[in-house]
């Protein structure tokens, strides 16, 4: 038996990893396209528009563009596989380089906001659904129909107002004083916690009122404890995967509030990468984006197989 | 009830304000005046001026009229695009339905704004690609929600009667199949309303979306940004728009789903 339901296991997972390879590839492939798709020629944008012609044939020979279509598409998923991103066109420096000073940034901010609203919406959902009609209640529903229509992109200013001209207390742009990171992660993680709250409260309520809470109590269980030890773990099972589900929105939620507080992070450089036409470093930045989401992703799959046993006979 | 009046009457101003925009604001939205930069409210401009000395609140009327033309253009070509191929993937079944369920899977699996920026970092700004952007996003679940649909509605005796009496595929999917299934798609198109409108402002937002001149809420709160301290009315304003229209959005679209489709169901699970 025990043997069995490790192959069950691995089943599931090997699954899950077999369809991140063809997701991944179809995104690789989007990219790529969009890329050839694009109005105006790469080269006039690297060299301007009075270059000799002989330069522009040596530079589309240069970059490979004068090839056939098949194989600029196998060099570049070749070139993807040994990590070869090409160069910034404006800085001139590798784009790996480039991502690897934005992204740890963008990971630290999103990450201090999904803390965060787990912070915020699970005790506040709890406390809602232990006194439906509470005046926690209240506040839980509150929160969460105003955060749920309330953008980071409004959030940020209002804060940022709270902050610069009532209370001076925080810095409000840049990244290099202490605490400067605390308004940038409440404007990003407040909405997400607007989110949660409806969850944990939704069900840690459905927990609560099934048979084996009704039999602990009937035990002799203190309510809280009852509550505590029986309902709340497995209420928490589904929060877990919004939560993991939801880091992508997180993390390309950050490119808005990266904007608001100017946080150098890869929001940040993607932005002033389509401004200055820099496509290699868009590139970059988009696929770090797409396959940090698609392992998070696989990652909370995988995880709730594990923490939930049910999930593996389903 | 005071919450539905509520998102009756913001939805209501918004429609009308931006319908009447052209007739009863005097000022263009794009008049500079620069003697009048940052005012406050007065009786010669009600919310003030902007940093160019532009008017505020025809700038709101005129950035609401481009809201709602570009978020009813994004969802109705979302619809179109979606439920076509949806309901042909469904009925065919096949290797038709195995890819379009590998195209949606890659596309669920990715944050939508993300697609949307890569779309239009590489195809350009303005309202032409925003629109395009924003359909290229939203019509993935009603693909998935027709498909879903369409898989159950093929087996119906009054579609292989159809079927049997010779009908081709158009008809089928135009004149069986897409009548079945337009409610609960209008449904998910009203709940999905509020999400194009703060994809489209995020966007402007970022400077991707709408350009200057022309006004939307997302670019001016945008330049708000720039001027907190002097003069926050040119964030706030904005702002407030975007959350009032989305949250009207967002309540009229749950209860149009809570009345046509009371357990969730068919959207849970086509998703």
């Amino acid at each position: 038996m025990q043997r069995l339901e490790g192959v069950r296991v691995s089943r599931y997972a090997l699954a899950r990893i077999l369809l991140f390879f063809p997701t991944l590839w179809g995104l690789l492939t989007l990219v790529f396209f969009l890329n050839r798709a694009m109005p105006g020629d790469p080269v006039e944008i690297m060299l301007g528009e009075n270059a000799a012609p002989a330069r522009r044939v040596e530079m589309r020979h240069a970059l490979g563009l004068d090839r056939p279509l098949a194989v600029q598409y196998g060099d570049y998923l070749a070139g993807l596989a040994t990590g070869r991103l090409g160069r910034s066109l404006r800085t001139g420096r590798p784009v790996s380089a480039e991502l690897a000073d934005a992204f740890p940034r963008t990971l630290e901010l999103g990450c201090c906001a999904m803390l965060l609203a787990c912070l915020v919406a699970v005790p506040l959902g709890t406390a809602a659904a232990r006194r439906p009609g509470g005046p926690w209640d209240a506040t839980a529903r509150f929160i969460s129909s105003a955060g749920f229509s309330l953008p980071s992109f409004f959030l940020g200013p209002l804060l940022i107002l709270a902050f610069a001209v009532k209370y001076p207390w925080l810095p409000v742009s840049g990244a290099d004083e202490p605490g400067s990171i605390v308004l940038p992660s409440l404007a990003l993680g407040l909405p997400l916690a607007a989110l949660l709250v409806r969850i944990v409260r939704t069900s840690v309520g459905e927990e609560a009122h099934r048979e084996y809470v009704r039999a602990a109590l009937a035990r002799g269980l203190r309510e809280g404890t009852a509550f505590r030890r029986h309902a709340l773990r497995n209420a928490l099972l589904p929060v877990v995967t919004v939560a993991g589900l939801q880091f992508g929105a997180v993390l390309t939620g950050a490119i808005i509030t990266e904007k608001i507080f100017r946080w150098p992070g890869l929001g940040t450089l993607v932005l002033t990468a389509i401004t200055g036409r820099d496509y290699p470093v868009v590139q970059g930045a988009v696929l770090l984006f797409a396959v940090t989401v698609l392992t998070v992703n696989l990652g909370t799959d995988l995880l709730y197989a594990r923490i939930d046993p049910r999930v593996r006979y389903a | 009830m005071p919450r539905r009046m509520l998102v009756l009457l913001i939805l209501g101003l918004w429609l009308l304000s931006s319908l009447a925009a052209p007739l009863f604001i005097a000022r263009s939205y794009a008049s500079l005046d620069l003697s009048a930069r940052l005012q406050g409210p007065s009786l010669g401009h009600p919310l003030g001026t902007d940093d160019l000395g532009r008017d505020v609140l025809a700038r709101l009327c005129y950035g609401g009229r481009v809201s709602l033309g570009v978020v009813t253009a994004s969802l109705f070509l979302a619809l179109c695009l979606g439920s076509l191929v949806g309901l042909a993937s469904g009925y065919l079944g096949g290797w038709c339905d195995r890819g379009t369920v590998f195209l949606t899977d890659v596309l669920l699996a990715l944050p939508g704004i993300l697609l949307a920026i890569t779309i239009l970092a590489y195809v350009g700004r303005g309202v032409v690609p925003l629109i395009l952007a924003l359909s290229c996003t939203a019509w993935v679940g009603y693909a998935r929600l027709a498909r879903s649909m369409a898989l159950s509605l093929r087996q119906r005796e009054y579609t292989q009667a159809s079927l049997a009496s010779g009908a081709g595929l158009p008809r089928v999917l135009f004149r069986h199949l897409l009548p079945n299934c337009a409610g609960l798609l209008a449904v998910q198109a009203a709940a999905g309303a509020a999400s194009v409108l703060l994809a489209e402002a995020g966007l402007s937002f970022l400077g991707l979306g709408i350009q200057p001149p022309m006004p939307s809420w997302g670019e001016m709160l945008s330049t708000g940004c720039d001027y907190l301290l002097e003069a926050p009315h040119l964030a706030l304003i904005p702002g407030a728009a975007i959350f009032l229209v989305v949250w009207a959005l967002n309540t009229l679209g749950e209860e149009m789903a809570a009345s046509f489709d009371p357990k969730g169901k068919a959207i849970a699970l086509a998703l």
